[in-house]
């Protein structure tokens, strides 16, 4: 089914654009948890220049990249079920434990996808209202991590604003939001409002205020 | 005498499992998830069960198995959705389970806080979302918190990787998961490994979770794969 609106929509960063920006955004040396998805695109594009150790809520800090088909464990997962590697200088532990990482302050950077972001930082990316509700860590990632990075589509497929002046799904955490990575922009949550901190080379602000419920400003 | 919490028998190391018993299971998928001891509550046939666990079972193997066998009246967990659950949805969407949804790392804490004698905990985790209904709000430091409780069970069924006759228990990778954590909240830890070893080979630097906080270890030497398993279609009973 061909969606009639998306005719008139501005082609947007790719996702592997959209994760090398988050990817330059992260410094060295920190500790972070990518999300399921997309996010986890994140660290095939964290430079040379720095080291970056990955939390798996399940219990891995210092997770590797995706094992070869011969290398599976499946004793040894990620926080998507899916088998992955430790590298040298990582470490298990126990889920409390894990999540004391996560609530306790000590991850630095999260990065989660989203359904609606708020003008004031509400993330709404757990529940349609629909179907078996199941949140997982994330009201745990919001609420803990010193940084909240969402990484989003600009649009929804029906091309509705993601960015509102108010969530309607349930919230997964109010007010947590630092920095939207969407096609379109990065914008930081501001009392003011979204704030560009880079706006995509094909689209004006004039364009970025349309499809943004809420105000933008450079 | 001495201690030895090594059993042989499944079905005796269970016997004590009674209807209506809150039975918390560890594992978050299948790594850490003790299949055997689940086939063996099926055989038990304990029903009215509450089971605490990250998720809510995969295909007719496992805690799906036990689902299915219509053994539980309710599930508190994180995460019951999965590509491969087929008996909690069933059940689920004819309103023949319960299901209490508590964040991970909420579940974690409540679970560690029985374990430790703490009756209740603040946490900023959910805050403000749907999940906060009803729960007392208070404010630290100018931040907003709800009051969690504690989170105990009868029973924990556990996989470890090795034990010896106290109890002492090592876990493999992140099959450790929830497992010793739970192993500190039930009135009684009941535990598969797959290796049993003589006290003086445990290193005690390496222990995990001390024997205090297990009561019976049984020996599963081969554990049944879950994703195997399903793609092979087996189902239990």
């Amino acid at each position: 089914m061909k969606n009639v609106s998306s005719d008139n929509l501005i082609r947007g960063w790719d996702r592997n654009i959209m994760a090398s920006k988050i990817a330059d955004d992260l410094p060295h040396s920190s500790y972070v948890n990518l999300g399921i998805g997309m996010p986890e695109l994140v660290s095939q594009y964290i430079k040379e220049d720095r080291e970056i150790i990955y939390h798996s809520e399940n219990g891995l800090l210092g997770m590797g990249p995706t094992p070869n088909e011969n290398e599976v464990d499946l004793d040894l997962i990620n926080a998507g079920k899916k088998p992955v590697t430790i590298l040298p200088g990582g470490s298990f532990c126990h889920h409390a434990d894990s999540f004391s990482m996560i609530r306790g302050g000590h991850i630095d950077y999260c990065v989660l996808g989203a359904m609606e972001i708020s003008i004031n930082g509400d993330l709404a990316n757990w529940s349609t209202g629909k179907g078996i509700p199941a949140v997982g860590g994330a009201m745990d990632l919001v609420a803990g991590a010193k940084n909240v990075f969402v990484m989003t589509q600009h649009l929804t497929k029906e091309g509705k604003p993601k960015l509102v002046k108010q969530c309607t799904l349930p919230l997964t955490g109010a007010g947590v939001v630092s920095r939207v990575y969407s096609d379109y922009a990065v914008l930081d949550i501001t009392q003011k409002g979204f704030k560009i901190i880079e706006l995509n080379e094909e689209i004006s602000v004039e364009y970025l205020q349309t499809v943004t419920e809420g105000k933008v400003y450079q | 005498m001495q201690i030895n919490k090594i059993k042989t028998d499944i079905s005796e190391m269970l016997s004590e499992v009674f209807d209506g018993a809150t039975i918390m299971v560890g594992g978050f998928g299948e790594a850490g998830s003790p299949i055997e001891l689940l086939h063996g509550l099926i055989d038990n046939g304990a029903k009215d069960l509450t089971i605490i666990a990250n998720n809510a079972g995969n295909g007719k193997v496992g805690l799906g198995a036990l689902i299915g066998q219509r053994q539980v009246k309710k599930v508190i967990c994180s995460f019951a959705r999965s590509a491969k659950g087929v008996t909690f949805p069933e059940l689920y969407n004819n309103g023949e389970i319960e299901l209490e949804v508590v964040p991970q790392g909420t579940l974690a804490e409540r679970i560690r806080a029985a374990g430790s004698g703490i009756p209740a905990f603040y946490t900023a985790t959910a805050v403000g979302t749907p999940l906060a209904i009803g729960k007392e709000e208070k404010v630290f430091k100018g931040k907003k918190y709800i009051l969690e409780e504690a989170l105990g069970a009868d029973f924990a069924f556990v996989k470890a990787d090795v034990s010896d006759r106290y109890g002492n228990l090592t876990f493999n990778k992140t099959a450790r998961n929830f497992n010793p954590i739970m192993c500190m909240a039930a009135k009684q830890s009941l535990v598969q490994v797959k290796k049993i070893i003589e006290p003086n080979l445990t290193n005690p630097e390496h222990v995990i979770t001390p024997g205090i906080f297990v009561q019976k270890v049984i020996k599963i030497e081969n554990p049944i794969i879950e994703t195997n398993a399903i793609e092979e279609g087996i189902i239990y009973p």
